[in-house]
């Protein structure tokens, strides 16, 4: 089976840093994919290059098989890439059911002299949009809180709402930056059910966390990274083993 | 007789200012309304303005085929301005389009043609109070309709935060130069109904202090929602005359002091009512909440 996501080789520098040096790693449909790593590592540089932020320095990106080299953020959207952001980037004066609704921008195919006309079909494309909306946040536990405004929402909740707004594009591919930072351990196991329910429903996930148990969890496959480089890739089990993952984490021996 | 007359007179002058001054400000809301400060709408009304008078005046065209030309010929211009402008952003994009806005108004200054600073005079009166607000109430069913569409969405997003609206899908770059080149366009059609109202245009009325004073009105009526710019443009418009009644009832000459209260006025709406005049009834409901919470 050809692979979603394809890294080869990856590089990225910023200035005399090499953040991402030369990575290579497969993500394939249907598979929850973590990629971990001490502070630095490089996760989120490579969550920036996939989804168009960045553009490496060097390697070769492809989704779906299209390099993606040079493509902006829209177009590489537009081949099914959503994304969540480690710092939180909800649009915080709109409300979470608006913020879904934006993230259903590229599957709304609607007329815009229709719109300003205002004809009846436009009228109840929206009301399908809206009521989208509303099941995607009840999916994330939020029904009661549709018309808040993001920015009163609590950090677990704007983490959830951000999730349901990735979501809401139907992803073929859906990178998730740190999903659970600052939420408490019920929330954590909500989201560990609702990412292994996304992923048997055909979207695959490319899953940076700090949770070990999550990771080991919701994971088909385990990609570690040290100072931007791949020094084990696996099941769970195996990667836990590893001893270049320990020395990683822990430190070598002296 | 005369007396009333006369007042209405007035009154009739300051009631289409009202209307063009919020299309003028409505122009500079489009970009705003997507995060973008672009402060070229005086420009575009310049080029507006002239298109549409020298039409009327020198070639004798009809006065819908100016306001027609005035109109299209600002929203051309927008074009190859945007695409270069609209990559910065903030105050930098602010400069660049106030350069614009300068750069067309003197060359406004050194066009014999057009008989440089003094301006185009006698310009035939044609332009009707009623023709005024049905442009400002097109404009506004066009924007409220925006409100709520997918379009309307994408451009709150952008306001937000652009980068995060560019991983939705969402062109940025085509949602802004739209924004810019609509507002060219009400900026254009202000510009040559204006010229049309006022019998004359002059390079100077379109400097840098008029954008400014577009972008007060915007501001002060409140950008969270599409009619806003209407609201401070009247808010505004009608203030000074209201000023200048009011003063000799309570034994002041009217005079500099006006612009004094004005200005104390002004400042007062900006610091209590940071989101704009339309914000006022929200702001008194929560008051009123705060208090019942309290008691």
């Amino acid at each position: 089976m050809t692979a979603l996501l394809a890294l080869e080789g990856v590089e990225r520098v910023f200035g005399g840093v090499r953040a991402v040096d030369g990575a290579s790693f497969e993500v394939r449909p249907g598979e929850v994919h973590g990629l971990i790593g001490p502070n630095g590592a490089g996760k989120t540089t490579i969550i920036n290059l996939v989804s168009g932020l960045l553009q490496p320095t060097g390697g070769a990106v492809h989704v779906g098989g299209q390099p993606i080299r040079g493509l902006a953020p829209h177009r590489i959207a537009a081949l099914g890439v959503a994304r969540t952001f480690q710092n939180i980037r909800l649009f915080p004066e709109l409300s979470a059911r608006d913020n879904v609704i934006v993230g259903e921008h590229l599957r709304r195919k609607e007329s815009l002299p229709a719109r300003l006309l205002g004809l009846p079909p436009a009228r109840e494309a929206e009301q399908r949009v809206r009521e989208r909306a509303e099941a995607l946040l009840a999916r994330v536990g939020l029904e009661d809180r549709m018309r808040e405004r993001v920015k009163n929402l609590s950090y677990g909740e704007q983490r959830r709402v951000e999730i349901a707004r990735a979501l809401a594009a139907e992803p073929k591919l859906l990178l998730l930056d740190e999903p659970t930072a600052g939420m408490n351990p019920v929330e954590v196991e909500a989201v560990a059910a609702l990412i292994a329910k996304v992923a048997a429903e055909g979207h695959s996930v490319l899953l940076v966390e700090h949770n070990v148990r999550l990771v080991m969890d919701v994971c088909h496959v385990i990609t570690v990274l040290n100072f931007g480089k791949v020094i084990a890739e696996g099941p769970p089990a195996k990667v836990a083993e590893d001893p270049a993952v320990i020395t990683a984490y822990l430190g070598g021996p002296a | 007789m005369e007396w009333l007359q006369e007042t209405y007179l007035t009154y009739q002058s300051t009631l289409g200012y009202i209307g063009l001054n919020a299309l003028l400000a409505l122009s500079v809301y489009t970009t705003l309304s997507c995060g973008q400060l672009a402060l070229s709408s005086a420009g575009f009304a310049a080029i507006g303005a002239y298109a549409a008078s020298i039409l009327t005046l020198n070639f004798g065209q009809s006065f819908p085929v100016a306001l027609l030309a005035a109109t299209a010929l600002p929203m051309l211009v927008a074009v190859p301005l945007g695409l270069p402008v609209l990559r910065i952003r903030g105050v930098f994009l602010a400069i660049a389009t106030i350069a614009f806005g300068e750069v067309v108004r003197l060359g406004l200054v050194n066009w014999d043609y057009v008989n440089g600073a003094q301006g185009l005079v006698a310009i035939p009166q044609k332009t009707s109070v009623w023709m005024i607000y049905l442009a400002v109430a097109l404009a506004l069913l066009l924007l409220a309709r925006l409100r709520g569409s997918k379009w309307g969405f994408a451009l709150e997003a952008i306001r937000e935060d652009e980068a995060a609206a560019r991983t939705m899908g969402i062109h940025t770059t085509v949602y802004k130069l739209a924004m810019l080149v609509l507002g060219a366009a009400l900026a254009g059609l202000a510009g040559a109904l204006e010229a049309h109202y006022s019998f004359m245009v002059a390079p100077n009325g379109f400097g840098f202090v008029r954008v400014v004073d577009m972008l007060v009105f915007a501001v002060v009526g409140g950008t969270v929602a599409y009619y806003g710019p209407v609201v401070g443009a009247a808010f505004l418009t009608v203030l000074p005359e209201v000023l200048r009644e009011l003063a000799p009832l309570v034994g002041i000459e009217p005079g500099p002091l006006r612009f004094l209260v004005n200005g104390v006025v002004l400042l007062s709406v900006i610091l209590f009512l940071p989101n704009g005049i339309v914000s006022l009834p929200a702001r008194l409901r929560e008051r009123r909440r705060a208090r019942s919470v309290t008691a």
